[in-house]
């Protein structure tokens, strides 16, 4: 236990360092972007937290997947703790992406694959916390939680796909920013050290999202424990 | 290996019959359907330019939420009744459960459809009938009713139910509704095979993934 607290400790003091050095490259070392301008100083942010949120989604596919296995408690804990962390990343990620927008396209929201994939990944996602909510307790609801984990996870390339084949219909509303891939090395540098300090605050994040998992676990053992003691006295007390 | 179809036969034929008497999954499912379509008709028709446009969709926002309301029902019933525990002691496996379940759910599904499909041509003035489309629907449906069972009998275990299963079940299903629209407007201004294949096999790819996924995880839904 003391172990964890260090290695939690230590996550959380990597994770700030590395958010104030981001924050310093960010917005006063990294040059500004010549045709996007100020604004597209936010794509660190977006695109760091865009990562995170699919390496949380990642997770709830492995938790989900192991427990259907194993059946053990841990695997659906990590689930549910990354979906709770990534649905946060996920949706910090879609309003960077709508507040970049309007001024670099002029509109907030266009039916782009990518933008409509990531809006649908949301919405599995929520579905996924809803389950959790109104599902019942215990390993019915973890089973519940388990399948559309799986589901979820491996239904997002075909959305994908499809919604890719179906805007190549339709003409392209909106050209998307000035070509990708050609990133200028300091920006690149800038984007991995982001990308980095996210990666460390989402691990900080889960680790102590699973510590008051357990927390929760043992407060509902105790109460169960209570609870039965509490009848048993009841009960001889009428005797 | 007949034990395992009669099985299958003989849970279908159950919900078949229960529903043939009280027919209130079809009456349900349709009526909302034809109210969804007469709703959507006044968000489009004031320009009937666009109806050959958005027909195919609104065909399919009816036929998908309508399918959502119908496919509650599936365990619903069995729930009220008590009777999940009474199919899970048969010696049916699993397997042929979610089979049954989900062919009785297509059977609904389809006559539904089937009754939907001379309003849908009535009030926005198509003639659906065509061969293509009729593929569009059937396989289409397959896709929808299988991942409708799985997700029916996790939300018929929850607390409301009626919220829970469109919310995990529309967003899974968006490959299939997005295809259906297309291949449904194809279908309607009549172009060649050729130009709506992709949108049949996606549908066709995507039918495939869910029943084997789906006949996988019933067996881990529906334990206890």
């Amino acid at each position: 236990m003391a172990m964890d607290r260090m290695a939690g400790k230590a996550l959380l003091v990597t994770s700030a360092a590395l958010m104030l050095l981001t924050l310093y490259l960010v917005f006063i070392w990294v040059p500004t972007e010549r045709n996007l301008g100020i604004s597209q100083r936010i794509f660190y942010f977006h695109v760091s937290l865009a990562w995170v949120g699919f390496l949380a989604f990642f997770f709830v596919l492995v938790g989900s997947v192991g427990y259907l296995w194993k059946r053990s408690r841990s695997y659906d804990n990590l689930a549910y703790a990354s979906a709770e962390v990534g649905m946060v990343f996920t949706t910090l990620m879609l309003i960077t992406g709508v507040t970049w927008a309007k001024p670099a396209w002029g509109v907030w929201w266009t039916w782009d694959p990518k933008l409509t994939t990531s809006l649908i990944l949301w919405l599995i996602y929520a579905a996924y916390l809803m389950l959790r909510a109104y599902a019942p307790a215990g390993s019915q609801g973890a089973r519940y939680a388990a399948v559309l984990g799986i589901v979820g996870f491996v239904d997002v390339p075909i959305i994908y796909l499809s919604v890719v084949w179906w805007r190549t219909v339709h003409p392209p509303l909106v050209v998307g920013p000035a070509a990708e891939g050609s990133l200028e090395p300091s920006m690149r540098a800038v984007l991995m050290v982001a990308t980095v300090a996210f990666t460390f605050l989402f691990a900080h994040l889960l680790m102590e999202r699973l510590a008051l998992r357990r927390s929760e676990e043992e407060a509902d053992r105790a109460r169960v424990v209570a609870e039965s003691n509490l009848a048993g006295y009841r009960a001889m007390e009428g005797a | 290996m007949t034990g395992f179809w009669s099985a299958i036969a003989a849970i279908m034929w159950k919900d078949i019959l229960t529903e043939a008497r009280s027919k209130e999954v079809v009456t349900a499912v349709l009526a909302f359907a034809i109210l969804t379509l007469v709703i959507l008709n006044f968000a489009v028709n004031k320009d009937t330019s666009l109806t050959p446009v958005v027909a195919p969709g609104v065909l399919w926002v009816s036929f998908t939420f309508a399918g959502a309301l119908g496919l509650t029902r599936t365990f619903a019933l069995e729930k009220e009744r008590g009777s999940v525990e009474g199919l899970l002691l048969t010696p049916a496996g699993r397997d042929a459960i979610f089979a049954g379940k989900m062919l009785g759910g297509l059977a609904f599904m389809l006559a539904a459809e089937a009754a939907l499909l001379p309003f849908f041509a009535v009030l926005f003035d198509v003639s659906p009938f065509r061969p293509l489309l009729l593929l569009v629907v059937v396989l289409a449906t397959v896709g929808f009713v299988a991942v409708g069972t799985l997700f029916s009998a996790i939300a018929v275990n929850t607390r409301s139910r009626e919220i829970m299963l469109p919310m995990l079940f529309l967003p899974i299903v968006v490959p299939v509704v997005i295809a259906a629209v297309a291949a449904t407007g194809g279908a309607l201004e009549g172009k060649p095979w050729g130009e709506i294949a992709k949108w049949v096999q996606l549908i066709a790819v995507f039918d495939l993934l869910a029943l084997v996924f789906s006949a996988f995880a019933f067996e881990h839904v529906i334990q206890e």
